[in-house]
């Protein structure tokens, strides 16, 4: 049994062939119509929208990052918050030793310090599956919540880290300060790369045992696939693009704090996949932004009890739309 | 011997009162996490905040009737109403979907309690005042018997949900419904009803230890969150489903902190049961107490 299952009866033949490239066709000048929308954004947005847009970008790519999880592989991740408190802190710890702040040692930093978490988590949480898989992933980063939070000298404890923001630079070639424009650019280089990649693989050979694996994990291991090996990789490869949003917040917002590892930040990356729509990859980020011009649109009356109607939607939708905003669209953004 | 031997013998002992004490409590909280689990296959996220506004409910009518045993009471009765109904509206329509959808619906249900908690009654810690607060002298420490009495009214709690699922009519139709749903329901076995009073059960029994710990903490909006934690972990760690174990390893891991906690910080002894559950989880993922028979 799987949250979300595949239509078994895709078109076939040369209809389907036709129809195939037709949707390929609309696919790409829509994904092209959306990038262009993003890239002009900053230009037209006022200053707090702009931050605003960048923001739900970085949260799309956390959340569209634990898709691969939740949407492909069946399996939920209630532990997200470790790897982009990782990259977080990864990019603060290069950009506080290292003089003058380098954004590419910041990646590396905090790319390697999700890995290697994602790693640890991946090797004991995938012996578990279901339900034991999402509280062992929770469990998991609170580990990582406590040491953060205790290990004053090293992290900052409950204040966090400060630092500088790194320039946007190639070394010899170029180097302009981050405005938020330039910021906004990158973010959304990052994040549609980012898209692509994690495209590609879900539609790889690997992509494809990972979903066999959510459809019938017993069957795939019966055909000869290594199961846990797969498993393990997917978290990994989660934990490394979950990582990269850490890392892209520590530079927009210039600070690292332990509540960005604390579990409340999975839920909410669970939330962002279940609204949009889990196995669609973009879902996860169309959901990110309702979640969070909704929470904007709440707070403005509702001060800090904004939860109370987003919790509310959000059951409902468990409830009613359990295939999220986009789930309709599922297998044509998969073609 | 020597790394002992720097430990007072007394600490000691009182560490290990101190561990049976939140064990006790942590059992509590866990065998309703366990209980719905294992009957209904419900993981209830919301379980940590039934535990905090049971706390609340306490405060409240402690301070309207000036009775610790009302409050308790009162707490479990209404925690156990509001757990039915949000059995009823959130839980019914996803029964015979996949279980993780309950864990994320709960998730929602624990997001909306905890943040209509602080709405309503504010950032400021609530406090509890014990029924009594008589003393006995433990070596050099004025050990406070409520302490021991929270044990003891866990014990007794959890005493006679056991007696209860083992000789009550109910308890048997629970316990038909863990084996078999469908055969129950043919047995003529009200099962829908089954799981609302399960769901129930389970909450007031958080309701009730909210109350109980209510004394020794302060009552606050966030309180649930640290045990819903514990409770998870004691959960995998007991074997999920199986209450005798849950008690064990509550017990168990509670001990472990509180002898942890005379060498670190409390909030670093957490580690300890994360390692309890890391080891579980390498050597034996049905559980350390899981009976090898299921």
């Amino acid at each position: 049994m799987s949250l979300a299952s595949e239509d078994p009866f895709p078109v076939s033949g040369e209809r389907g062939r036709q129809t195939r490239r037709q949707q390929a066709l609309i696919y790409w000048t829509g994904f092209s119509v959306i990038l262009a929308l993003l890239v002009i954004a900053p230009l037209v947005l006022p200053e707090f929208w702009r931050r605003f847009l960048t923001e739900i970008l970085i949260w799309g790519l956390l959340a569209m990052s634990s898709d691969i999880l939740i949407g492909y592989t069946g399996m939920v991740s209630f532990g997200h918050s470790a790897f982009f408190g990782l990259g977080m802190y990864g990019a603060a710890a290069a950009l506080t030793s290292v003089e003058p702040p380098n954004l590419w040692l910041a990646m590396l930093y905090g790319l390697v310090g999700a890995a290697a978490v994602a790693g640890f988590v991946a090797f004991f949480s995938t012996r578990v599956r279901d339900i034991y898989f999402a509280i062992t992933t929770l469990i998991f980063s609170q580990i990582f919540y406590v040491v953060i939070f205790t290990w004053t000298e090293v992290t900052g404890g409950e204040n966090g880290l400060t630092f500088r923001r790194p320039p946007l630079a190639i070394p010899d070639l170029f180097s302009v300060p981050f405005t938020s424009t330039t910021l906004h650019w990158f973010v959304v280089a990052v994040v549609t790369l980012s898209y692509l990649v994690l495209r590609r693989i879900t539609q790889s050979p690997f992509g494809m045992v990972l979903q066999s694996i959510r459809e019938n994990e017993s069957r795939t291991r019966a055909i000869g696939y290594s199961i846990e090996r797969y498993k393990i990789v997917a978290v990994m490869l989660s934990g490394l693009f979950a990582g990269l949003a850490g890392v892209l917040y520590a530079v927009q917002n210039q600070f690292a704090a332990p509540d960005f590892v604390f579990f409340l930040v999975s839920g909410e990356t669970v939330i962002y996949n279940v609204i949009g729509g889990i196995g669609t990859l973009v879902g996860p980020i169309v959901g990110a932004a309702f979640f969070l011009l909704l929470r904007e649109g709440l707070s403005r009356f509702l001060t800090e009890y904004y939860l109370i109607p987003l919790g509310l939607i959000f059951i409902a939708m468990v409830i009613f739309m359990p295939q999220g905003l986009l789930g309709f669209m599922r297998r044509w953004l998969n073609e | 011997m020597e790394f002992l031997q720097t430990i007072p013998f007394d600490q000691l002992l009182i560490q290990t009162i101190n561990g049976i004490v939140t064990g006790m409590i942590l059992a509590l909280v866990a065998s309703g996490l366990t209980l719905i689990f294992g009957i209904m296959d419900v993981v209830n996220f919301a379980h940590g905040e039934l535990f905090m506004l049971g706390a609340y409910v306490g405060v409240i009518v402690l301070a309207a009737t000036g009775d610790f045993w009302i409050a308790l009471a009162a707490a479990s009765v209404i925690i156990a109403l509001l757990g039915a109904a949000i059995y009823l509206t959130t839980l019914r329509p996803l029964l015979g979907r996949d279980p993780l959808t309950t864990i994320l619906a709960t998730f929602g249900v624990s997001l909306v309690l905890q943040n209509y908690a602080l709405w309503q009654f504010g950032p400021v810690a609530r406090k509890i005042q014990e029924p009594f607060t008589g003393h006995f002298s433990l070596f050099y420490l004025d050990y406070p018997w409520y302490r021991l009495v929270i044990a003891l009214l866990s014990t007794a709690i959890i005493g006679i949900l056991w007696l209860f699922l083992k000789f009550g009519t109910f308890g048997i139709w629970i316990r038909a419904t863990t084996q078999d749903r469908i055969m129950a329901q043919a047995m003529g076995i009200p099962v829908p009803w089954v799981l609302t009073v399960v769901f129930a059960i389970g909450a007031g029994m958080a309701g009730a230890s909210g109350v109980l710990f209510g004394p020794l903490s302060g009552v606050n909006h966030a309180m649930g969150l640290d045990w819903i934690l514990k409770a998870f972990i004691v959960v995998v760690v007991g074997g999920m489903g199986n209450l005798a174990g849950s008690i064990a390893a509550a017990i168990f891991i509670s001990l472990l902190e509180a002898y942890a906690a005379l060498w670190v910080s409390p909030a670093q002894a957490v580690i300890v049961s994360f390692v309890v559950l890391i080891l579980t989880l390498l050597f034996r993922p049905t559980g350390l107490f899981a009976s090898t028979a299921r």
